[in-house]
């Protein structure tokens, strides 16, 4: 039997899983509720089958996610009985933060990157999965599969530990702490591939249907609440469209689109000429700013 | 198109993982930011960005800068050189690509390696205006140590040497001088120029008498090694699956061979013979699983198996239980590898404390003659012997690059700082185990009334150790108690008068003073040592000889200015004026205890003081 690079993934994936499990007092699993968050719990559960996986899963809530996130989320919880914590920055909450009138990088750092920190130190967790891919952007190619956080949960590029085989090195001191990325090694396309195969359910905003949306910076938003003012020369369009990567729904652009299967949606990806990431907003501000972030401590 | 179709396509391409390497600028970036580009892996949100950093960092004037699009960290951009290893994906019709771009910069030759370590081709740039180079020789070594059996010489920059054949064919032929040593299978050497893209996708009419395949079709055609039919199982168990209800599964990912439901296995430390009852592979439960699965078996009874076990087929094999082996190792960290320091050895699925007790060479890499040495340096490759705490389980990474290979992690600050792979196992020179004596360490120091222990002093010269360890011998002998005390002067003198003061032999002198107070514990005696004792890794080795409640740290804790203006035997003096070398607190470093169970602190009481302070701990704790 020949294993295809699919296979070869899932296997190098469920293996660096079970690592963190085997050598880590107290792992946490970082859920966004994105594709890559999906594939990654589905993942997890092969790695423990028939058992429960052993570690708790985490979402870091901005409160400003799209509402069939958080329904997904919570539907995701029950249906697998996940030992499941969500965590929200209350200071930013009293301070209204949020990601229009405070912008895109305060509202990020508070409600995300400050919040994960927060709640990492919280529950005193050694190492935390994230579900980002070394495609996605070039300093995250840059990184490795153990990526060392030290105890302010800094990342220092210039100083990475070597990571030869798949040897890991999981010795920290204390308040140290690491993160993993299962999924460095996988493409976009791996990524739906993998989704189709195995039938992995997604939150529905991924397939297209019409949404209520208004242009603002040249991209175009979904009206997901009452939060979000629509100013005067601002016109709601009633739209065929999905999202290609799901965040905040004031920062996330919607594309237009037909894709309502997966396949479909695979058969658009590769005539596509524009990268998922483009639809974020938080990574357009300027030069290296994924790489400032990851270094003050943003997944 | 239809889905399906296309999945069967992906699904049969072939899977390669490659890498560049070669000297600093020889173009490797480059290179695959080409192969992206022209392979049309690139989105164009990603061109444009690109095209803004080439305006601002480029090295191609207006042009863009495609090794940009690879160099992904700040550092790099400005420097305009690859720091750390970068992973990129493609594909073509045939193949799916993991590429990692290394460094060429000597300084960061652990990246390379890291890159290097998980590649099954590597092409090693050369840049033709330059030929080869110092890290060419470097690099191409490395691949060969690792394993990596097809490498692809591609001589870069031929549009700046004018497509000139005979400087490509005196490259080759200086290329196979250095490397007729090296076994690998596949060799080619390919004219290439990556910032026009001659040859790499295409073939380019510049280069009329290049007839063979471009480099793109030269990758695609690699066929690589398919594990042999015959090849033996084996499992390393990463992690045990026990819950509450009667499942009891073992885990891990099989690194050769194949299983099949109703095999013999056997547990490989204890030999148990096993049958394998049901296969949980990712696709679910099965008769069978390959190589490169990660599985979850279930066996027909309980046996004692955990994390650093292995399972594997009962005939044939070929595994090695023990604690000595000998390696080809590279060090990746500024501070130089010290024979018989502690280390953490970290294997695939175990990791134990041990030590390398032997440097048996080290290379020079320009000419890849064998050196003597006695310690390592960044990026330097040696040959040594290793001997571990506990019995581990490995190969020789020859059979199995993954139960062959190991990293070595510094205890103290967890750095990754070194990389091995093992060529065989060494039978214990030290086979004889110790002699059981009728008389042991408790009818020893019963019989002398007392507890023994180690009291092991550290400072600086001249911080006050001495004084204060004579007068504590004192007022033990007037208590009724046995002593001896180890000083570092007598003991220069006499047992360890071959050794000097570098850091190797300092290493050294500590390692045989601890066995000697090891010994003198087991005579029953109060055991006082006295000597600087500088790193916290050879401390750490002394306390571990012993039991636990044995060892008593005693830091004496005189800053450097005060030690200075002492200078009792006029040594700092000297080391001031460059008379005397690998002085402690000035050319050579002190390391301050960082948990003591005593510190003494000369500045505010006298040394008689002191020695009272430390009579009062053993009575506390010991009931001297
Ligand atoms: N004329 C010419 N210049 C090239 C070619 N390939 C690369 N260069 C230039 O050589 C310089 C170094 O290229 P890089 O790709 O950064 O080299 P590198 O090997 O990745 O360097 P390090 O990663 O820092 O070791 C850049 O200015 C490139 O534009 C080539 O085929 N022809
Ligand atoms: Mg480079």
């Amino acid at each position: 039997m020949k294993l295809s690079h699919i296979d070869k993934l899932e296997s190098e994936s469920i293996h660096i899983i079970r690592e963190v499990a085997s050598e880590f007092d107290n792992p946490v699993m970082l859920y966004s509720i994105g594709k890559d968050s999906s594939v990654m719990l589905h993942l997890a559960q092969k790695a423990f089958y028939p058992n429960k996986i052993p570690f708790k899963l985490m979402h870091i809530d901005t409160t400003w996610k799209f509402k069939e996130m958080i329904n997904f989320r919570d539907e995701t919880a029950k249906k697998y009985n996940l030992d499941f914590l969500i965590h929200i920055n209350q200071e930013g909450v009293q301070n209204n933060i949020n990601p229009i009138s405070s912008g895109s990088k305060i509202h990020t750092d508070v409600m995300k990157t400050q919040s994960l920190i927060q709640a990492l130190d919280k529950y005193k967790f050694d190492a935390a999965f994230g579900g980002a891919r070394r495609d996605e952007e070039k300093s995250r190619a840059k990184e490795r599969i153990f990526s060392f956080r030290d105890k302010k949960h800094r990342w220092d590029p210039k100083n990475q530990k070597p990571e030869l085989w798949n040897l890991f090195n999981t010795n920290i001191d204390k308040s140290e702490s690491v993160r993993v990325f299962p999924l460095s090694n996988w493409t976009e396309i791996d990524i739906w591939q993998y989704i189709y195969q195995e039938r992995i359910p997604l939150v529905p905003l991924y397939f297209s249907k019409i949404r209520s949306v208004i242009r603002r910076n040249d991209m175009m938003i979904m009206v997901d609440d009452d939060r979000l003012k629509i100013k005067e020369n601002e016109k709601i369009e009633q739209k065929k469209v999905r999202f290609r990567t799901l965040g905040c729904y004031p920062l996330t652009a919607a594309v237009d689109s037909d894709a309502t299967t997966v396949e479909e949606i695979i058969i658009e990806l590769l005539e596509s000429k524009y990268s998922e990431r483009q639809g974020r907003l938080i990574d357009n501000d300027q030069i290296g700013s994924m790489e400032k972030k990851k270094q003050e401590g943003y997944f | 198109m239809d889905i399906e179709t296309f999945f069967q396509n992906q699904n049969n391409k072939k899977q390669l993982k490659i890498l560049t390497c070669g000297s600093v600028d020889d173009g490797k970036s480059t290179l695959i930011g080409r192969l992206l580009f022209d392979s049309k892996n690139i989105y164009s949100d990603q061109l444009s960005q690109t095209k803004i950093e080439s305006e601002k960092y480029g090295t191609q004037g207006k042009q863009i800068d495609l090794a940009l699009l690879i160099d992904g960290l700040q550092a790099e951009r400005e420097q305009g050189i690859t720091i750390d290893v970068a992973y990129r994906y493609f594909e073509t019709e045939k193949c799916k690509f993991i590429i990692a771009d290394t460094p060429g910069h000597e300084e960061y030759t652990r990246n390379m390696v890291t890159g290097a370590s998980n590649s099954d081709v590597g092409i090693i740039l050369v840049d033709a205006t330059k030929g080869i180079l110092d890290q060419t020789k470097r690099h191409t070594f490395i691949l060969s140590l690792l394993g990596i059996e097809n490498i692809i010489v591609a001589v870069n920059k031929m549009d700046l040497i004018n497509y000139d054949e005979k400087k490509f064919k005196d490259i080759i032929s200086s290329f196979k001088n250095f490397s007729s040593e090296f076994n690998f299978n596949l060799q080619k050497f390919i004219p290439i120029s990556a910032l026009v893209g001659d040859n790499v996708f295409q073939k380019n009419s510049n280069i009329t008498w290049y007839n063979e395949k471009s480099l793109i079709d030269e990758l695609e055609d690699i066929s690589l090694n398919e594990p042999l039919e015959e090849e033996i199982f084996s499992l390393p168990v990463q992690f045990v699956n026990r819950s509450s209800s009667d499942f009891r599964g073992y885990s891990g990912t099989i690194t050769s061979g194949k299983i099949k439901v109703n095999d013999e296995v056997q547990v490989f430390s204890s030999k148990e013979k096993i049958k394998i009852i049901k296969i949980l592979t990712p696709k679910g439960e099965s008769d069978f699983a390959v190589k490169e699965q990660a599985v979850t078996l279930t066996l027909d009874k309980e046996v004692d198996i955990s994390r650093g076990d292995l399972l594997c087929s009962v005939k044939n094999h070929n595994y090695f239980l023990s604690d000595q082996f000998a390696s080809h190792m590279i060090w990746m960290n500024k501070e130089k590898m010290i024979p018989e320091r502690n280390y953490i050895f970290k294997f695939i699925n175990f990791q134990t404390v041990g030590k390398i007790t032997d440097l048996v060479h080290k290379i020079n890499i320009n000419s890849f003659e064998k050196i003597a040495s006695k310690f390592l340096n960044l990026n330097e490759i040696g040959y040594a012997k290793v001997a571990l705490n506990k019995n581990t389980i490995f190969n020789s990474y020859k059979n199995n690059k993954k139960l062959g290979s190991f990293v070595i992690i510094d205890q103290f600050n967890n750095q990754t700082v070194g990389a091995g792979v093992i060529e065989h196992e060494l039978r214990r020179a030290s086979n004889i185990s110790w002699h059981q004596m009728s008389i042991n360490k408790n009818l020893r120091h019963s019989i002398k009334g007392q507890k023994p222990c180690v009291l092991w002093f550290t400072g600086l010269s001249g911080s006050g150790k001495s004084t204060i360890a004579n007068i504590i011998e004192q007022k033990l002998h007037k208590l009724g108690k046995h002593t001896y005390l180890l000083d570092g002067d007598n003991v220069r003198h006499g047992l360890n008068k071959d050794l000097g003061f570098t850091d190797v032999d300092r290493v050294e002198n500590i390692r045989r003073i601890s066995e000697v107070s090891k010994l003198m514990v087991d005579a029953g005696l109060i055991t006082i040592v006295s000597f600087i004792s500088p790193f916290k890794s050879e401390r750490k080795m002394a306390r571990e000889l012993v039991e636990s409640d044995e060892f008593i740290e005693i830091y004496v804790d005189t800053s450097i200015e005060e030690c200075e203006k002492r200078d009792p035997k006029g040594l700092y003096k000297k080391a001031r004026s460059g008379k005397l070398k690998n002085f402690t607190g000035i050319d050579s470093n002190y390391e301050i205890p960082s948990s003591p169970e005593i510190v003494l602190e000369t500045k505010i009481k006298s040394a008689e003081e002191l020695a009272d302070e430390v009579i009062l701990y053993l009575k506390q704790y010991y009931k001297i």
